[in-house]
Formats: C-alpha cells, structure tokens, sequence
C-alpha cells in the first residue's frame, strides 16, 4: 500500500486515493487539424516509464482534488507531490539515483535510453 | 533428446531417477542468428518452437534477462479458455484452444492440460445480458458455451453460495466445458525442450539493453553477454515491452501494471473446476496439490515492482469469501505479483512494428496464458512470413489509429 501526500490534506492511505493515469497529456488545441496518428497518440500512447513516472491523483474520500505525483514505478519510491499545473524540475539524483534494493534495476536505466537508436 | 514414455519412466526407475539427462542445452550466444526473439516466457519459446518446427527456421536464439519461465509465464493462476465476444478474438483463442488440447502429446511433455470446465459468473442484469451474447456469439463461431441459470451454477459447482441476499448474488453464469487449467512451469518447460531440441538456443540471464537500428532497420541486439547480430528481432517480453520498444524509440499503447495471486495450504478437493468473476474480481480453482488457487485484480497504478497493495487482496478475499463461505477458515500459504502488460481494449498486439524486421507480441495484460499456443503459432508465421497471419491480422499497432478496435473488455476484464 502506498502512502500518498495530499498537497492539502497530508499523508495519508492509498485506498482514499484514485489513480488518474500519466500526468502532462494535453488535450490538442487544434484538433479539427489532427491526424488520425496524432489522436492515437494523444489518445492511447502512454510514456509507461520503468523509474519516475509522472502521473495524477485524486484525493477521492477526502478533498476531492486532483494532483500529480512523481513516482519510482520500480521502487515506488515517491519523489515529489505537486499542484496541478505545475511541473516542477526534479533532482538529478532523484531520476538516476539507485535504490537500495534495486540497484542493478535504477542504474541500467539510463543506460538503455542512451542505447536506443 | 530422449522420449518421455513409459518405457523410459521403467528404464529411469532402475537408477532411482539419477539419470535423466538434462531438458535443454545452456549455450554461449553465437555471434548472429536469424531470429532473436527477447524473452523465455511462455510465448518466446513457442514462438521459438513453431519457427523451427512450422517454418525450419533453427538459427533461432531465445534471450531471457532471468530465468526461463521466471516472468508472468510463472506466477499466472493458469486459466485456459476460448470464450471471447468478437470473431476476431474467438477464432484466435479458438486456434490456441485446439493447440492446447493435444499440446502434452505434441511436445511429448506433460503440460497437465485439464479441461475442468471454467465458470464465467453474471451478478446483475447487465452481466447477464453480456454474458448470454457472448454464449451466442461463441456458438455461432463454433466455439462451445452455455448459458447456466443460478439453480445450474450450484449443481456444476455445489459449494457456491447463491443466496440472493449476498452483496453480488450469483444471476448465473457462463460455462465452458472445454476450458480448464494447464501447469504453467510445464509450458515453459516443454516449448523450451522441443526448441532446443530442433537446435534453438536459448540463453538465460542474458539482459536486452539496447537494439542495433540502422536506417530503419533493426541488425542485432545489445546484451549484457555482448552484441548480437540478427536479420530479425522479435519482443516477447510482456511487462516489459515498453522499456524495450523505447530502445527502438517506439511508442505503443500499454502500461504495466502489478497483478497478484495466491495460494492456501492444501486441502481436499472441494472445487473441480475453475469459477471466475469479473465484477468482483476473484478466480478460484484448486490444484492437483490441493491448493486454492486464487488471482486478485490489477493495482491500478503503473508499477514494475512485481507486488501490489494489500487492500487489492483483501478486496478479493472479502468477495471470495461470499461466494464461497467454506474459505473462511482457510490460511493463505504465499502470495506473488507479475507485471501485466495492459491495452486499452483489452486486446494483444501481435505484429509488426515501423521498424523494419523489428516485431512485437504484448498487450496480453492479465489473460495472455490461454494464448500461449496460439500466439507463439501466429507470431512465428507473423516473424517467417514478415506479414501477419489472418488469426492475428487485426491485433496489429495500426488499429489504434485507425479506430479499429477489439473490445473485449467483457469477455477480459481483468478476470482471466
Ligand atoms: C498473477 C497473474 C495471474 C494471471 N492469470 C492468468 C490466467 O489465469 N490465465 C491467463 O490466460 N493469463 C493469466 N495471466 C497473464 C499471463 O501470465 C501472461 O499474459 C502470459 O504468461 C505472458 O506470457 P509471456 O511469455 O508473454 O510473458 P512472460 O512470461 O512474462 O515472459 C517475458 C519474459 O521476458 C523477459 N524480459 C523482459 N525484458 C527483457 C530484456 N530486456 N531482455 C531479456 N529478457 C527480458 C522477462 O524476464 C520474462 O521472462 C496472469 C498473470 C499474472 C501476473
């Protein structure tokens, strides 16, 4: 179970919480424009990062308001709490440090992305 | 490779059975192949399997970061069935369906098929609705179904509980008599034995790291063991095809979810088949061991952490509990996750990629199990030919672009 900061209401369980998806997909401003490949992806292609993901929240029991989260989706390590609209930088160490635990798995990381053609 | 068969079960039996060779070879790679196929789950090593045995490609090697089998090939609950609403889905599962049910003696290895019989549960008029088309649907493509009321549900399954004042009572259900369960470690197990047998390599603790692309072409694979050539690449690697795709800077429609399961202490038969319900996420059979075997429902959230919350288990014990009131006893003995692969319409995509010789089998999301045959069959035809076969011409990446769609979130849920 995660523990889950609320920017308003604090730290509390994950169960009072609802999972809202990747965060920062913006709806098309143009979409009488768009192509049918642009609406896909807009409309299914999904980052599904392996280490920070960005992703939104809402306080469901309790304040009802929405967020977003940055979170080690290996570790589940959350890194940062922040307001909707904002996107805050994160910490360098935060998106290459490797976790206790899972050392091998957080440090290859950025190694692949370096890799890929 | 020698032959599993009586004769040779009296002949091993002499030497108390110290002198049973090994199943399958450990080789180096070798500078090239053919075909890299990434990932020694279940699907990797049939798609491996029917390469060599459909369309004499040998120059095969399976790559698999772990151990063979270790992903969600083994931690799934082993449900098998064939009762998908669109003809497309049908026909697939189908064709899997009748791999299945002569698989043990095809690969001379026993997979424990065992067509039991598998329960769809409907707890409210709109499951009941569903579930009757989905019976029609399934007859008119020949695939076997019946729609039971709640008096016929207790007599196939005598310790459900079908009071009507229970939170979900049970309006009923869908039976398919030809479904049932398979030993998951024996298809890994077999598919692995009958390819390296026909010469396929297959390399574990061997890691994917990179993919070598050149002008939109993909030439080899970067590994933890070095650089491996290949004319052609094959992902078979479920949770994570994401995180490999991205090497090829593909983007694709999946996200990776935690999906649990568990299992009690033995106990005597009390169930004979499988009982699955999508509203209430709980599916229940029991192993030859005697083992309730149980699988919960997805986290909701992206994780590749291989565990999920508590409460998702507590959630699918309380309704398990419902349904059936005899568990409330029963102690829990392990519980395990793996990373499901989820689509948006609760199809796979089995195809091609826009990287040219690149291919991709994922999406299988909480079900891809039943398919294992099936979707090593279709993939090898899909790898050999470079054009999809018709059972899997329309789990292809385009259909999210063009709209077309196979929806069986009905059929799927997130019950498998
Ligand atoms: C708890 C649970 C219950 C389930 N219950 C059912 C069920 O009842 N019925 C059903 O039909 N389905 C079920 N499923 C789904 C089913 O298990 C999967 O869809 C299916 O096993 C997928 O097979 P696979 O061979 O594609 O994947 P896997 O067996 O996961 O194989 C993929 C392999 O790729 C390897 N890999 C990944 N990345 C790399 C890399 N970079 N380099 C090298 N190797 C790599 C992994 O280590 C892994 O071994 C369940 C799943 C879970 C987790």
């Amino acid at each position: 179970m995660l523990y889950i900061k609320c920017p308003w209401c604090g730290e509390r369980d994950e169960t009072e919480y609802h999972y809202g998806g990747e965060a920062h997909i913006v709806r098309p401003e143009n979409p009488d424009e768009l192509t049918d490949a642009e609406w896909a992806e807009y409309v299914f292609m999904r980052t599904n990062t392996k280490g920070v993901h960005r992703e939104r929240w809402v306080h469901s029991d309790g304040c009802r308001r929405w967020f977003n989260v940055a979170r080690n989706t290996v570790t589940n390590e959350i890194v940062s709490v922040y307001k909707t609209g904002e996107k805050p930088d994160l910490p360098e160490a935060v998106t290459t440090k490797p976790a206790p635990a899972k050392k091998a798995a957080a440090k290859k990381a950025p190694v692949k992305k370096k890799e890929g053609a | 490779m020698s032959r599993f068969s009586i004769f040779s079960l009296a002949r091993n039996a002499m030497s108390w059975h110290q002198n049973w060779p090994r199943q399958w070879r450990s080789p180096d790679p070798k500078p090239e192949y053919d075909v890299v196929i990434i990932g020694a789950g279940g699907h990797g090593l049939a798609t491996a399997y029917y390469l060599a045995k459909e369309h004499g490609i040998t120059n095969v090697a399976v790559i698999e970061k772990g151990w063979l089998g270790g992903g969600n090939t083994g931690r799934n609950t082993t449900i098998v069935r064939s009762n998908y609403l669109w003809d497309e889905s049908g026909l697939f599962y189908e064709n899997a369906m009748k791999l299945w049910e002569n698989l043990s003696q095809e690969l001379n290895y026993n997979v424990m098929f065992s067509q039991r019989g598998v329960l769809n549960l409907a707890h409210n008029l709109g499951d009941v609705r569903e579930s009757i088309r989905r019976v029609n649907a399934n007859n008119l493509n020949g695939i076997d179904a019946e729609w039971l009321n709640a008096e016929q549900v207790k007599e196939f399954c005598p310790i459900i509980n079908i009071s009507k004042d229970s939170r979900y009572p049970v309006m009923g259900a869908t039976l398919q008599r030809r479904g049932g369960t398979a030993r998951h470690d024996a298809v890994a197990w077999g598919y692995a034995r009958g390819a390296d047998d026909m010469g396929v390599d297959v390399i574990q603790n061997c890691e994917v790291q990179g993919l070598m692309i050149d002008n939109g072409t993909v030439k080899g694979v970067r590994t933890s063991l070095g650089d491996i050539k290949a004319k052609k690449v094959a992902m078979a690697c479920a949770g994570h095809t994401s995180v490999v795709a991205d090497m090829a800077g593909i983007r694709l429609p999946i996200e990776s979810h935690p999906l649990q399961a568990l299992v009690s202490e033995p106990m005597k038969p009390v169930i004979d088949c499988v009982v699955m319900s999508n509203a209430v996420h709980v599916y229940v059979s029991q192993s030859d061991k005697g083992e309730l075997v149980m699988g919960a429902g997805i986290d909701a959230y992206v994780g590749y952490s291989q565990r999920g919350s508590l409460h998702v288990i507590e959630d699918q014990l309380g309704s398990a509990m419902e349904l059936f009131p005899l568990f409330s006893r029963t102690r829990m003995m392990r519980s395990w996750g793996g990373i499901v692969d989820t689509c948006p319409d609760a199809s796979p995509i089995v195809g091609k990629t826009p990287v040219k010789n690149l291919y991709v089998n994922a999406g299988w999301g909480t079900g891809g199990f039943k398919a294992t045959p099936g979707a090593g069959w279709c993939y090898a035809h899909t790898i050999a030919k470079d054009e999809p076969h018709d059972l899997n011409a329309a789990f292809s990446i385009d259909r999210f672009i063009t709209g077309a769609l196979v929806d069986e979130h009905g059929a799927a849920g997130v019950a498998h």
